[in-house]
């Protein structure tokens, strides 16, 4: 195995310039399919943080009683994808305003009277966060005679996780794409490989070299340059993302922390798919020129 | 099947025809070579002795007919045990085929690599069989840099390293001077001495002469008796 070894690294030297090829196709490809990856990874994240926050805010008509208060609660309960109904009386949201708005509350005592509503604050299950359901929900919720009006900001939300599906579909796509690019121009970088060392493998044939002798430092070769490619191509998107993330957050003093770079598993996840890129390569002009 | 004869023949080739495309480059051969015979084949330039060769080392598939070397049936080896064949073959071609990007101990050492021996034995038994043809001092050195007699030299001791039982030997003299043909030819009756069987290609009848070896004589593919 170490012989195979020695013999991969002195292939590599020998073609370097081939060598070269292989590792930098290798390194774009990763680095361009996991800054797509990141990405989507991060927005991701928002996109959840987002969703568990969208509420429906639903305001009881004013003469309410209070001892229907429970049996309210109760039906909006009943209803299909809502979590959690929280009352808040009117003094409760006189509080809240106050305190959102601080030095600016004294506004608020000009009022003589709480011109607030009563309102349940309502929370959806998980699975609920799709805009058509929250809307229907939201239906639903208005439609109960105690209810005045319901309210549920962020409408935009709903159409802007529809866009970002797309959005993740085509990411997805196209590192499909990418990934099978840098199958092919790996596949035919090796090519070249083997057509310029033709003569060497044939005369190795026929002193009785078994294919697996022939082939085994091919593989190795690949595997290692696409490991190359990866670590480089992860490590220039770790230098990016350590960049951005220092100048921004200074100049913008927007909490970037909140982004993160890939876990080591997914970093070795990526590492081994630039692995494999290099294998199937391999495995592909291999296959092509040991049918001859 | 097997007859008494079948012990002490390595090498049987029935009816075998070749063709190139339209061009037959052997016809009809039928050959016995027993256990280390020393046989020589012979015959005018372009007469199918190196084709006869090849067909034993299976570098072409024969046209028509069946060769028997050691006990396999050259047309039934599927592909990937080709190589089996051809460790138990020591072959000196032609044209040499050294590999130009190795050292002279590297293109000797790659038989023993592709059989799968440890590199103890690699590094003793090439500088062994390069004292034997006289290139141990020129271990380090790329094939081209040596002179037409010192890459035949190492051609032989790649064809004799992994310790063949055949010896297949494509015109080992022919671009020789005779001081080198000698040396070459004393190698070669060196192996045949500790048991290997030898097929020597050669237009060279003086050569033969010397030896009183059986030879056959090819002719347009053809064999012919002399
Ligand atoms: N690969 C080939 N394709 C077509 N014709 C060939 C090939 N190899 C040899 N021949 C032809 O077959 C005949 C025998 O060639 P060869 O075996 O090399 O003869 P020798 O070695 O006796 O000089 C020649 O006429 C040659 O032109
Ligand atoms: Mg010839």
């Amino acid at each position: 195995m170490i012989f195979f070894f020695k013999r991969a690294f002195q292939d590599i030297r020998t073609n370097s310039f081939l060598s070269a090829v292989t590792i930098i196709t290798i390194f774009l490809s990763v680095l361009i399919v996991s800054t797509l990856v990141l990405f989507f990874l991060n927005t991701n994240d928002y996109m959840n943080s987002w969703k568990k926050g969208i509420k429906i805010i639903a305001y009881l008509k004013p003469d309410i009683v209070e001892t229907n208060l429970v049996d309210i609660k109760n039906k909006i309960h009943g209803l299909y994808g809502v979590a959690e109904a929280e009352f808040i009386s009117k003094e409760e949201a006189m509080k809240r305003l106050r305190e959102q708005m601080k030095r600016q509350s004294s506004l608020l005592n000009g009022f003589k009277e709480n011109p607030l509503p009563d309102a349940f604050e309502i929370r959806l299950t998980e699975q609920f966060s799709n805009s058509e359901r929250i809307e229907n929900l939201a239906v639903q919720i208005e439609a109960l005679p105690e209810i005045d009006d319901v309210e549920y900001g962020r409408r935009w939300i709903g159409r802007f996780i529809k866009l970002f599906d797309l959005f993740r579909l085509t990411g997805y796509a196209m590192s499909g794409i990418f990934f099978m690019a840098a199958v092919f121009i790996v596949a035919n970088t090796i090519r070249l490989v083997i057509y310029s060392r033709r003569e060497e493998i044939e005369i190795m044939r026929l002193i009785g070299a078994t294919d697996r002798f022939i082939k085994t430092p091919f593989y190795i070769e690949a595997v290692i340059q696409g490991a190359l490619g990866g670590i480089i191509g992860l490590a220039a998107l770790f230098a990016a993302y350590i960049y951005i993330s220092i100048n921004v957050e200074q100049s913008l003093s927007f909490d970037l922390l909140h982004v993160r770079f890939f876990s080591l598993r997914l970093s070795g996840a990526i590492i081994l798919c630039s692995m494999l890129v290099g294998w199937l390569g391999c495995f592909i002009s291999l296959r092509q020129f040991l049918k001859e | 099947m097997i007859d008494k004869n079948e012990k002490s023949t390595i090498i049987r080739m029935f009816h075998v025809h070749k063709n190139y495309g339209s061009k037959k480059a052997l016809s009809n051969i039928n050959l016995d070579v027993s256990k280390n015979e020393f046989l020589f084949i012979t015959g005018p330039s372009g007469a199918g002795k190196s084709t006869l060769l090849k067909l034993l080392y299976l570098g072409e598939p024969v046209s028509e007919g069946q060769i028997l070397i050691d006990g396999m049936n050259l047309s039934r080896i599927p592909r990937k045990r080709i190589s089996f064949l051809r460790q138990k073959l020591g072959i000196i071609f032609q044209d040499y085929k050294l590999i130009p990007t190795k050292t002279v101990f590297d293109n000797v050492a790659l038989v023993l690599e592709a059989m799968g021996k440890k590199k103890q034995f690699v590094q003793k038994k090439v500088n062994s069989v390069l004292r034997m043809v006289g290139m141990e001092k020129r271990f380090n050195a790329m094939p081209q840099s040596l002179s037409g007699g010192e890459q035949q030299r190492i051609a032989v001791a790649r064809a004799v390293v992994g310790m063949p039982k055949i010896i297949l030997a494509d015109e080992p003299t022919g671009s020789l001077d005779p001081e080198s043909a000698g040396a070459v030819f004393d190698l070669l009756k060196e192996f045949h001495a500790r048991g290997a069987t030898i097929l020597v290609a050669t237009h060279d009848q003086e050569l033969i002469r010397k030896t009183g070896c059986r030879a056959i004589y090819l002719k347009d593919g053809c064999q012919v008796l002399k």
